[in-house]
C-alpha cells in the first residue's frame, strides 16, 4: 500500500528513448492541420511555419532555411510531447482495452434468475453488450464488461487490472457484488447484468482521458488557454504594430523576421506542454491503480479542503486489539493475563486472538491450546449474555472453573449472581478505558461458589502507525481531515486525538455524512471522501472528489468519478497530491512561458533596429554576433527549451506538502526569475554556436 | 537648500499628508458606498431623475447606466459647444468647431479632458460651468462607481446584484467630489489661485508686448481638475501658468489632490471586502512603480547639462522656474501615473529616458495608482492575472477573495487588459503609416514616434496630457484620439463590471494554510512584476523606436 503524498518518479518511469522514438511517427502525423488546430497556440506557429515555407521557397537563402526549419521544429517538438505523454499513458490502457474487445461473452435471457450451467448462453462478442443484458461467466472465463452479480459466488482474478495476483471473492448481494471488465473468473460461475454500455465502462471512460484526440480539456485547461490566446492576441498585435513604426523609422524589416519575433514571443513553451501536462497527470493516477473518469476530479482534488476518511481500515487497523490488562486492586496481573487467555481461547474472533496474542506476547502464556483446555465446555458469545469464556474441569466433577470476560455490566451483575462483590476500583477502570477511546472488556473467575472481579482488558481500535504524520501533512496543505465513525462520541474523540485528524463525526449514518458534505460545500469548501458500499453512494456523488473503491458496488462505483483499484481509501491522500502536482506544473510552465519572452526583446530588438538608431546596440546585452545569428538563436532557443521541459511536463514539478506562502516563494523564484534568466544564457550560448554557420556570423 | 534636499523635503511632506488622509477617507469612502441611508440632496436628484434608490442592478442593469450617462453627457457637451455662439454667457466666443467639439464632448465625457484648442480661447463661462466643470465631477464619480461595483462583487456571495449606479454616481458626486473640491478651492485660493468672473486683466510682457489675460473661477475648477483626475485647465498652460498655480506650495498641493482619491480607495477596497491587509499588496506596488518612475524622471532631468547649455539655462528648457527640475519631475509624474493629464511642464522639452518613464507610467495601464476608480479597478485586474499565475503554482485553481477565476472570470479580465494595448498600438501604427499624420508631425524619426505613441497611450488611458510636436488640428486625429478615448474607457468598464456580476454570483472559498495569501510582501512583488512584464512585452518595440532611440541614439 502506497500513501506517500509526494507522488515522487516511483522506479521505471524515466522517459526511455524507445518511447521518444516510438512517438515520432505520430508526432509527425500530428502536423496535419486538423489535428494541429486543437492547439491554439501551437496552431498559430503551425500557420507561421507555413508562411515562411512559402517566403523561403520564393527567396532562398541560408538565414531564412534554417529560421524555416527551426520553426517547423518548435512545432514538431509540441507534437511530441503530447505523443510520447499519450504513448505512456496508452501502454497501460490498451492492455485493458485488448481484453475487452477480444471477450466473448455467453449472453442468457434476461428472465434467468439462477446461475445456469456452465457452456449455456448464446456467445456474442463483449463489444455487443447493453447495459441490462445477462450473462454467464464460468471457471477460467475473462468477465465481459462492467456488472452487477446477481447469482452466485466466485473467486476472480483483477490482476488484469490492479496488478495483484490474491485472487478475491466476490458474490451476489452485500458490497461485493460488482465485477469489472477484464478481470477472469478462477472458480465458480457468475450470473452478471452488464451495467456498462460498451465504451461507457470506467476503463473506456479512463482511457479517453489520456487520449489526446478524444480528451476533453478541464476547466482549468480552458482558462489558462483563455490566458494565452489573450497573450497571443497581446503579443501578435505588439509585433504586427511593429512594422508600421520600423517602416516610419527607416526600418522596415523582413517579414520573416518578424514572423520569427512573434514565434519566439507567443507563450509557446507551456502551449506545446499543455496537452502533455494533462495526459501525463491522469498517467500519474493510473500507476497509483486509480482510475479516473473525469479529468475535473483530478484538479477539484488540488483544492480540496475538507477530507472525509472513514475510521476503521483507513485511519485504524479495521479490527480492535487488546492493548493492556489492568488488574483490580489485590490481584496480579499473572493471574489476571492466566484468566484473560482462558476467557478467550473460546473466542475465534480476531479481538479473541488478539488477547491471546497479547498475553503470549508480554506474560509468557502459551498461544496455542492444550487438551485439557479442548476439553473445556466453551460459553460463546450470545447477543442476550454478552459475554463469552470456557467452563474448565476441575476436581470437584460439578464444580468447573468458570471464567468470563464481556461487557461490564453483565460481567459484575454475573459475579453478583454468584454472590461476589465488584471491587471498588473497577469503575474508575472501565471509565478511564473508554475515555482513552478503548473498549474495557471485564474478566471475571468463579470457582466453587466463589466469585471475583480480576480486571480489565482494554481492546483499543489501533491508529495505523503512519497516518499523524499524514495528516499533520495535509495540514500544511491547508486540507481538513474530518474522521467518520459509528463509535460512540467519547471513544471516537480519544481516537480522533490519537490519530491526530481535525474534527470528527461520531455515531455517523450515512444521512449524517451527507448532511455534513452539503454543509462543508455550503461554505465554499471542496470534499473528498471515499466509498464502497451502495449507501456511500449519495455522498459519494454529491462529494467533488468521490474515491470508489473497487471492491466496492456498483453503485458506488457509479456515483464516484475515481475508482481506486487497490480499494485502498487513504490513497485519496495521494490522489490530493497528484492533483496540485498538476496545477503547479500547469502555473510553473505558464510563468516560465511568460517571463521567457523579455530575453527574446532583448536578442530580437537590437537585431533590428541598430542599423538605424545605432544607439539601441546597449539593448544587445547579450553580445550577440550578428542580426542573423541572434534572431537564429532566439527561434532555437525558443524550439529547444520545449524539448527541455518535456521531462517535467511527464514528470510534474516535485510537489511537497508545504504552505500554499513556502510554495509559492520556491515556485516564484525557480519559474519566474528562473524564467527571466534562463533565455538570456541559453540565447547567448546558442549564438557562440550559431555566429559560425555561413552567413550569420 | 540644494534642489535634492528641496525635492526631499517635497516627498516626505507629500508622503505625510497622503498617510494621514488614507485611512479616514478610504474608510469613509467605504461608509458612503455601503450605506443604507440617503441624504436629502440625494433624494431630491433620485425624484428629479425618477430613479428608486433602494433597487439593486445586475451588472448588465449597471453597465447600461454607465453607457447611457457618458452617451447623454456626450451629446449635451456636444450640443452646448456647437450652440456656444448663441448662448448667454458665451462672452461672445463662436462656437467650437465640430471634430473640435466631438472630440472635446468625448475627453470631458470620459474624464480624459481632452483639450485640443487652448481653452481659454475657446470656452465661455457657460460652456465651463454648465459643461465641462459638471463632466469634471461626473466622469470622476462614474470612474469610482465602477470600481466599487467591482469592490462589491469581490464582496457580495450568491447573488446578481452589484448595486445601483445612479446612487453610487450622486453619492460620488455629493459626498465625495463637492466637498472636496470645496475644500480644495478654498486651499488653493489661500495659496494665491485666481477666482474671479471679472474680465481679462492686461499685462506687460517681458517682450514689452500687451497681454489680455482672462479670469475665471479657477480655484474652484483647477480642485476637481486634479481631485477627479480630470486634468482639464483653464489655460492652455494648464498648471503652469501662473494663474492656476501660482507657487511651489500650490504646485505640491495639487500633486497632493491628484493622488488623494485614488490612493484612499485603496484602502476602501480593503474595507468594503473586509479585510483591510488585503490593500497592502496595492499600496506597496503603487509606492514602488511611482517611486521608480519618479527616481528615473527625477535622475534624468536634475543631469545638467555643462558649458554653453548650462548657461542658456538648457535643464530648465520647458520648465517654470517657480517649480524647478524637481517640482516639475514630480507633477509630470503624478499626473502620468493618476491619468490626470495636467501638466506643469511641457513634457516634450524632457529628456528621451524621462518620457519613456512617463510613457510606461500611462501604458501601464492607471496601476500607479492611477485615476480616481479607474486606477483602482485596472490593479485589481492584474490582481487577477497574478492571482491566476501564483495560485496554480501553490497547487489550487486560481481564486482571489475565495472566489473562482474561471474561464467567464479570464475572459473579461481579457478584455480589460487587452483593449489599451490594442488602442495605442494600432492608434500609433495607423497614424504614422497615413501620410496626413506624418506630415502633422513637427519632427521625424524617434521623436515623431514619441509625440504619436504619447497621444494615443494618453487617450487610451484617459488621461489627456498632450504632447508637443503632434498637430491634432486635423480631422483624422481628432476623430481616432475621441473614439480611442470612447473604447479605452467602456470597453474596460464593461469589463469590470462583468466581473464584478460574475463574482457577486460566487460563493466563497474558505481561507486555508494551501490558500494563496494575497497580503504579503512577496504578492505585492508578483503583481508589480506582472504588470511590469505584461507593459514591457506590449510596448518595449514601440518605446524602442521612440524614446529610447531617441535617448540612447
Amino acid at each position: 500500500m502506497n500513501t506517500d503524498v509526494r507522488p515522487h518518479t516511483p522506479p521505471g518511469t524515466a522517459i526511455t528513448a524507445g518511447q521518444v522514438l516510438g512517438a515520432v511517427p505520430d508526432a509527425v502525423r500530428r502536423l496535419d492541420p486538423r489535428s494541429a488546430v486543437r492547439r491554439p497556440v501551437m496552431f498559430v506557429v503551425w500557420v507561421a511555419s507555413v508562411l515562411v515555407t512559402v517566403l523561403v521557397a520564393l527567396a532562398p537563402n541560408v538565414f531564412g532555411v534554417l529560421v524555416t526549419a527551426w520553426l517547423w521544429l518548435t512545432v514538431f517538438f509540441a507534437n511530441l510531447a503530447e505523443a510520447v505523454a499519450e504513448r505512456r499513458g496508452r501502454a497501460q490502457a490498451d492492455a485493458m482495452r485488448r481484453s475487452r474487445t477480444e471477450t466473448v461473452a455467453r449472453r442468457v435471457s434476461p428472465d434467468v434468475e439462477e446461475v445456469p450451467p456452465a457452456g449455456s448462453g448464446d456467445r456474442v462478442p463483449a463489444g455487443d453488450l447493453v447495459p441490462g443484458d445477462l450473462v454467464v461467466v464460468g471457471p477460467g472465463e475473462v468477465v465481459p464488461g462492467d456488472g452487477e452479480i446477481l447469482s452466485g459466488l466466485a473467486s476472480v482474478d483483477e490482476s488484469a487490472i490492479t496488478g495483484e495476483s490474491t485472487p478475491v471473492v466476490r458474490e451476489a448481494g452485500g458490497d461485493r457484488s460488482s465485477v469489472t471488465g477484464g478481470t477472469t473468473v478462477l472458480s465458480d460461475s457468475l450470473l452478471v447484468r452488464i451495467t456498462a454500455a460498451p465504451g461507457q465502462s470506467v476503463v473506456d471512460r479512463m482511457i479517453r482521458l489520456v487520449e489526446g484526440a478524444r480528451r476533453q480539456p478541464t476547466p482549468n485547461e480552458v482558462a489558462i488557454t483563455v490566458l494565452l490566446a489573450t497573450l497571443s492576441v497581446l503579443l501578435v498585435a505588439a509585433v504586427t504594430a511593429l512594422q508600421p513604426i520600423a517602416a516610419y523609422s527607416g526600418a522596415r524589416q523582413p517579414v520573416l523576421v518578424l514572423v520569427a519575433l512573434a514565434v519566439c514571443l507567443l507563450p509557446t513553451t507551456v502551449g506545446a506542454l499543455l496537452p502533455a501536462v494533462g495526459i501525463a497527470g491522469m498517467n500519474r493516477l493510473v500507476r497509483r491503480n486509480v482510475l479516473a473518469t473525469s479529468g475535473r476530479a483530478v484538479e477539484a482534488a488540488g483544492d480540496v479542503a475538507t477530507l472525509l476518511l472513514d475510521k476503521t481500515g483507513t485511519i485504524t487497523f479495521g479490527n480492535r486489539m487488546a492493548t493492556e490488562l489492568v488488574p483490580v486492586d489485590g490481584v496480579g496481573v499473572e493471574r489476571l493475563a492466566a484468566a484473560a487467555r482462558l476467557a478467550s481461547l473460546a473466542d475465534p474472533t480476531p479481538e479473541g486472538r488478539s488477547v491471546v496474542e497479547l498475553c503470549a506476547r508480554e506474560h509468557g502464556l502459551s498461544a496455542d491450546t492444550t487438551s485439557d483446555e479442548r476439553a473445556a465446555v466453551r460459553v460463546p458469545f450470545t447477543a442476550r449474555t454478552r459475554m463469552s469464556g470456557l467452563d474448565l474441569p476441575s476436581g470437584a466433577v460439578d464444580q468447573p472453573v468458570l471464567i468470563r470476560k464481556g461487557a461490564a455490566a453483565e460481567v459484575v451483575q454475573w459475579v453478583r449472581d454468584r454472590g461476589g462483590h465488584p471491587p471498588a476500583g473497577l469503575p474508575g477502570i472501565v471509565d478511564a478505558v473508554a475515555r482513552q477511546g478503548g473498549t474495557p472488556l471485564v474478566c471475571a473467575r468463579a470457582e466453587g461458589g466463589h466469585a471475583e472481579i480480576l480486571g480489565v482488558v482494554r481492546l483499543a481500535d489501533v491508529v495505523k502507525p503512519h497516518m499523524p504524520a499524514r495528516f499533520a501533512e495535509l495540514r500544511r496543505m491547508g486540507v481538513r481531515t474530518v474522521m467518520i465513525t459509528g463509535d460512540n462520541p467519547v471513544t471516537a474523540a480519544a481516537i480522533a486525538e490519537q490519530a491526530g485528524v481535525d474534527d470528527h463525526l461520531a455515531e455517523a449514518t450515512p444521512e449524517d455524512k451527507m448532511r455534513l458534505i452539503r454543509e462543508e460545500r455550503r461554505g465554499g469548501r471542496l470534499v473528498a471522501m471515499a466509498g464502497d458500499g451502495t449507501n456511500d453512494a449519495p455522498a459519494l456523488a454529491a462529494a467533488d472528489v468521490g474515491l470508489a473503491m473497487n471492491s466496492g458496488t456498483t453503485a458506488a462505483k457509479e456515483a464516484g468519478n475515481l475508482v481506486d483499484l487497490d480499494s485502498d481509501p487513504s490513497k485519496l491522500i495521494a490522489v490530493i497530491g497528484v492533483g496540485k502536482q498538476l496545477l503547479i506544473t500547469r502555473g510553473a510552465l505558464t510563468t516560465f512561458s511568460i517571463a521567457n519572452d523579455l530575453a527574446k526583446y532583448f536578442a530580437i530588438l537590437p537585431a533590428m533596429f541598430t542599423a538605424v538608431h545605432p544607439g539601441l546596440g546597449a539593448l544587445n546585452v547579450m553580445g550577440l554576433a550578428s542580426a542573423n545569428s541572434a534572431v537564429l538563436s532566439a527561434v532555437v532557443f525558443n524550439a529547444l527549451v520545449i524539448v527541455a521541459l518535456i521531462p517535467l511536463a511527464l514528470h510534474g514539478v516535485r510537489y511537497r506538502p508545504l504552505g500554499a506562502a513556502t510554495l509559492l516563494r520556491r515556485n516564484l523564484l525557480l519559474f519566474g526569475v528562473g524564467g527571466l534568466v534562463a533565455p538570456f544564457l541559453g540565447i547567448w550560448a546558442l549564438d557562440l554556436a550559431v555566429r559560425h554557420l555561413p552567413g550569420l556570423g | 537648500m540644494n534642489p535634492a534636499t528641496a525635492g526631499l523635503l517635497q516627498i516626505a511632506l507629500l508622503l505625510v499628508a497622503l498617510a494621514l488622509s488614507y485611512r479616514p477617507l478610504g474608510s469613509y469612502l467605504a461608509r458612503v458606498y455601503d450605506s443604507p441611508v440617503h441624504n436629502r440632496a440625494e433624494r431630491v436628484v433620485y425624484r428629479i431623475c425618477g430613479v428608486d434608490p433602494e433597487a439593486q442592478q445586475r451588472w448588465t442593469g449597471y453597465a447600461t447606466g454607465v453607457l447611457c450617462l457618458f452617451g447623454v453627457s456626450a451629446f449635451l457637451l456636444y450640443a452646448l459647444q456647437r450652440a456656444q455662439g448663441v448662448l448667454p454667457g458665451g462672452q461672445g466666443r463662436p462656437a467650437v468647431p465640430p471634430d473640435t467639439a466631438f472630440t472635446t464632448a468625448i475627453g470631458y465625457a470620459t474624464n480624459t479632458d481632452w483639450q485640443s484648442q487652448p481653452p481659454e480661447v475657446t470656452t465661455g463661462n457657460t460652456l465651463l460651468l454648465a459643461g465641462l466643470t459638471v463632466q469634471n465631477f461626473l466622469s470622476a464619480a462614474v470612474g469610482v462607481a465602477v470600481a466599487v461595483a467591482l469592490v462589491r462583487g469581490l464582496a457580495r456571495e450568491r447573488t446578481d446584484r452589484i448595486g445601483n449606479v445612479w446612487v453610487d454616481v450622486t453619492r460620488g458626486v455629493v459626498r465625495v467630489f463637492l466637498p472636496l473640491a470645496f475644500l480644495g478651492a478654498v486651499v488653493l485660493l489661500v495659496g494665491g489661485v485666481v477666482m474671479s468672473f471679472a474680465g481679462p486683466v492686461v499685462v506687460t510682457a517681458l517682450d514689452g508686448a500687451q497681454h489680455r489675460v482672462p479670469l475665471a473661477p479657477v480655484a474652484a475648477i483647477e480642485s476637481v481638475k486634479l481631485l477627479g483626475s480630470n486634468g482639464g485647465g483653464l489655460y492652455g498652460a494648464n498648471s503652469a501658468h501662473p494663474f492656476e498655480n501660482p507657487s511651489a506650495l500650490t504646485n505640491l498641493v495639487q500633486v497632493y489632490l491628484m493622488l488623494l482619491v485614488p490612493v484612499a480607495l485603496l484602502r476602501t477596497f480593503g474595507v468594503m471586502v473586509g479585510d483591510h491587509r488585503q490593500s497592502r499588496p496595492l499600496v506597496s506596488v503603487v509606492a514602488v512603480v511611482a517611486a521608480a518612475v519618479l527616481c528615473l524622471v527625477w535622475a534624468v532631468e536634475s543631469r545638467v547639462p555643462r558649458g554653453a547649455a548650462q548657461v542658456a539655462g538648457a535643464a530648465l528648457e520647458g520648465r517654470e522656474s517657480r517649480f524647478g527640475v524637481f517640482g516639475s519631475a514630480l507633477f509630470a509624474v503624478a499626473a502620468t501615473g493618476t491619468s490626470t493629464g495636467a501638466e506643469n511642464a511641457a513634457h516634450n522639452t524632457f529628456g528621451g529616458l524621462a518620457v519613456a518613464g512617463l510613457l510606461v507610467n500611462m501604458v501601464l495601464g492607471e496601476i500607479a495608482p492611477g485615476g480616481v476608480g479607474n486606477g483602482l479597478h485596472a490593479l485589481l485586474v492584474v490582481a487577477l492575472l497574478a492571482v491566476f499565475l501564483a495560485s496554480l503554482m501553490v497547487g489550487r485553481t486560481p481564486e482571489y477573495l475565495g472566489k473562482k477565476i474561471g474561464r467567464v472570470e479570464l475572459s473579461a479580465v481579457s478584455v480589460a487588459v487587452l483593449t489599451m494595448p490594442l488602442l495605442v498600438l494600432t492608434g500609433t501604427a495607423a497614424a504614422l503609416a497615413l501620410p496626413t499624420t506624418r506630415d502633422a508631425l513637427a519632427e521625424d524619426g524617434p521623436a515623431g514616434v514619441t509625440a504619436v505613441l504619447y497621444t494615443y497611450a494618453s487617450a487610451a488611458n484617459n488621461n489627456g496630457g498632450a504632447f508637443g510636436g503632434l498637430d491634432v488640428g486635423g480631422g483624422y486625429v481628432q476623430v481616432t484620439v475621441g473614439l480611442v478615448m470612447a473604447f479605452g474607457r467602456f470597453l474596460p468598464a464593461l469589463a469590470v463590471l462583468r466581473l464584478a456580476g460574475a463574482f457577486a454570483e460566487q460563493g466563497r472559498s474558505p481561507v486555508t494554510a494551501g490558500t494563496l495569501p494575497t497580503t504579503g510582501p512577496l504578492f505585492g512583488a508578483l503583481l508589480a512584476g506582472v504588470a511590469v512584464l505584461v507593459a514591457a512585452l506590449t510596448f518595449l518595440p514601440a518605446l524602442a523606436l521612440g524614446p529610447l532611440a531617441g535617448a540612447l541614439g
